[in-house]
């Protein structure tokens, strides 16, 4: 897992940790894919339920509030992916058409985010799967997925 | 039931789901009617404010039931995209006196539980006359789907909620959509000449209704040529946004039947939430709440689905009315791309499906679109369009990403008894 700094659109969104969020972006600038972990059962599941929502304050397997954060393996496979077509954002004009992914972690955790270095014929539902790590500011640095060798 | 069970021994999810359904078969029925309907002008009618829609589709149901502003006790609002689908309301509309007032949201299964909560209230002699709308007006002139309120667009998004916006996965649906539906074709070999044949019967019921916004015909050589939007979904997958509102007036059935319109009676709801853990336990993608709020809507009812004459499914994509189908029970899960390929959702066709255009080709008015078709056939005023036999209509509501369902059985038949 290294960290690459790969040349990105400065008009392309930038996250914006914050103080729920630091342990994921601060793993992440380190090279780690931090996940929520409930401390009672073990069970891992992604940070977020989903667009908008807050980092989980539950386990959803036994429902404890004892959550922490841990490292992922790093390791999935491809469970679905959407090719972009649709210019929302001048920043992603040369982009078109790109891909979005759901990746399942070893861990059965699903996230949403990105394949690169695949062309978007080459992604296969199922296909395995290792975290990178793109700097896109100064301070922050996202995970993204590339095929496993 | 064909929800995914939870796999070996890990602590189920659904052990914490209440069954108190599950406990016997006896259901109260439902007393309650839509005595009135409002539908405004759709589509891309500018200047106009979602109040404003909002009003006049309450005034176009009150005269439709023969009622008075004065009547109205009850105000129920669908939340959407809009900042004027407040409380409030209430006071934009002059509204006074009112024993229910909410907003309500449970995205695009919202309309049903609207109707359930008014059935109750006014069962319970908490309201008598409740007015239930939904109201947008995302489109401005000039400007385009994509700059509305329905890009998804958000810079500021703190923390965790912005990193989508850096991958680039805008709009607030049309990519969970379209890797649920790639899901379903990776598993069960669904097609888009399948899938098609959706978008080509819809269209096709369209245009017979005066009320559509899309009533140019459409082809299966169209729907393929049509653009990729988020691939695998075509243009002519997705539903359309509208400008405008649609209201209905809930009244107990007793008082409906003194009114000026046939009474529509609400026979059935049921609804139901599977929740996304988004782990391997559960799949919403492929396997929905309609399975469960289904059987409980045809339950309070008192019939079988093969008594339902006329189906008006929530689509906000083709994909969902094909998901939904499946859920219901008329295929088995993996072959809804099988069932639908003969065209029998279309005019003519053996299961009427959809028989205003749905929200991808008459408008896009969340749960109410479903609901209003469902109103008009259930009476027997849909025209060119009427489906013969309309005992038994079930409308569906469907929200998030295939994760909130809710389902209604319409008759223009009083039940219980």
């Amino acid at each position: 897992m290294t960290v690459t700094t790969t040349p990105s659109d400065p008009a392309k969104p930038v996250p914006v940790p914050d103080a729920h969020s630091a342990p994921f972006f601060d793993g992440a600038r380190a090279g780690r894919l931090m996940l929520r972990r409930c401390r009672a059962c073990d069970t891992f599941m992604s940070p977020i339920a989903g667009i908008g929502a807050p980092v989980r304050p539950r386990c959803v397997a036994c429902f404890s509030g004892d959550l922490e954060w841990a490292a992922s393996s790093g390791r999935g496979s491809l469970y679905s992916f959407v090719i972009m077509h649709q210019l929302y954002d001048e920043a992603f004009a040369s982009d078109i058409p790109y891909n979005i992914a759901v990746v399942e972690t070893d861990e059965g955790v699903r996230l949403t985010t990105q394949v690169v270095g695949c062309a978007n014929e080459a992604l296969v539902i199922g296909m395995a799967l290792a975290v990178v790590f793109e700097r896109v500011s100064d301070d922050v640095t996202i995970p993204k997925f590339r095929p496993a060798s | 039931m064909p929800m995914p069970s939870p796999t070996g021994d890990r602590a189920p999810v659904l052990r914490r789901v209440r069954r108190a359904h599950d406990q016997g078969e006896e259901h109260t029925p439902v007393t309650a009617a839509i005595a009135g309907l409002g539908i405004t002008e759709m589509g891309k009618v500018f200047g106009r404010t979602a109040s404003d829609f909002a009003g006049e589709a309450i005034a176009l149901a009150l005269e439709d039931a023969g009622l008075a502003a004065d009547d109205v006790d009850g105000l129920l609002i669908n939340a959407n995209q809009s900042p004027e689908m407040v409380p409030t309301l209430q006071f934009s509309l002059g509204l006074a006196d009112l024993t229910l007032v909410n907003v309500m949201s449970a995205f695009g299964s919202t309309a049903a539980t609207m109707l359930q909560y008014a059935a109750h209230a006014i069962a319970a002699g908490q309201a008598s006359v409740v007015a239930c709308v939904y109201a947008d007006a995302p489109l401005r002139e000039g400007g385009s789907i994509s700059q509305s309120g329905y890009s998804g667009r958000r810079f500021d998004a703190p923390g965790l909620a912005g990193l989508r916006f850096a991958y680039g996965d805008y709009g607030p649906a049309n990519s969970g959509y379209a890797m649920a539906l790639r899901r379903h074709m990776h598993l069960f070999g669904t097609t888009h000449e399948q899938l098609g044949t959706i978008a080509v019967g819809q269209r096709a019921w369209a245009q017979l209704n005066p009320a559509a916004q899309m009533r140019n015909p459409m082809t299966i050589d169209d729907y393929h040529a049509s653009r990729w939007v988020v691939e695998p979904l075509h243009l002519f997958d997705c539903c359309l946004v509208s400008n405008g509102g649609v209201a209905v007036i809930v009244t107990s059935a007793e008082r409906a039947r003194d009114l000026r319109q046939p009474p529509v009676h609400l026979r059935g709801f049921g609804q139901c939430a599977p929740g996304d853990t988004g782990r391997g336990e559960r799949d919403p993608a492929t396997h929905t709440g309609a399975s469960k709020a289904g059987e409980l809507a045809l339950r309070q009812a008192g019939i079988e689905l093969a008594d339902v004459d006329v189906l008006e499914l929530y689509d906000c994509y083709t994909y969902t009315v094909l998901v939904t189908l499946e859920d219901y029970g008329y295929c088995a899960k993996g072959e809804g791309g099988d069932f639908v390929a003969d065209g029998k959702l279309g005019p003519g066709g053996a299961l009427p499906c959809n028989t205003g255009g749905g929200q991808l080709s008459s408008f896009y008015m969340w749960g109410f679109t479903p609901l209003s078709e469902g109103v008009i056939q259930a009476r027997g005023q849909a025209g060119e369009r009427q489906v013969a036999a309309h005992d038994h209509v079930l409308v569906s509501g469907n929200g998030g990403v295939l994760t909130f369902h809710s389902t209604t059985i319409l008759s223009p038949h009083e039940g219980g008894a």
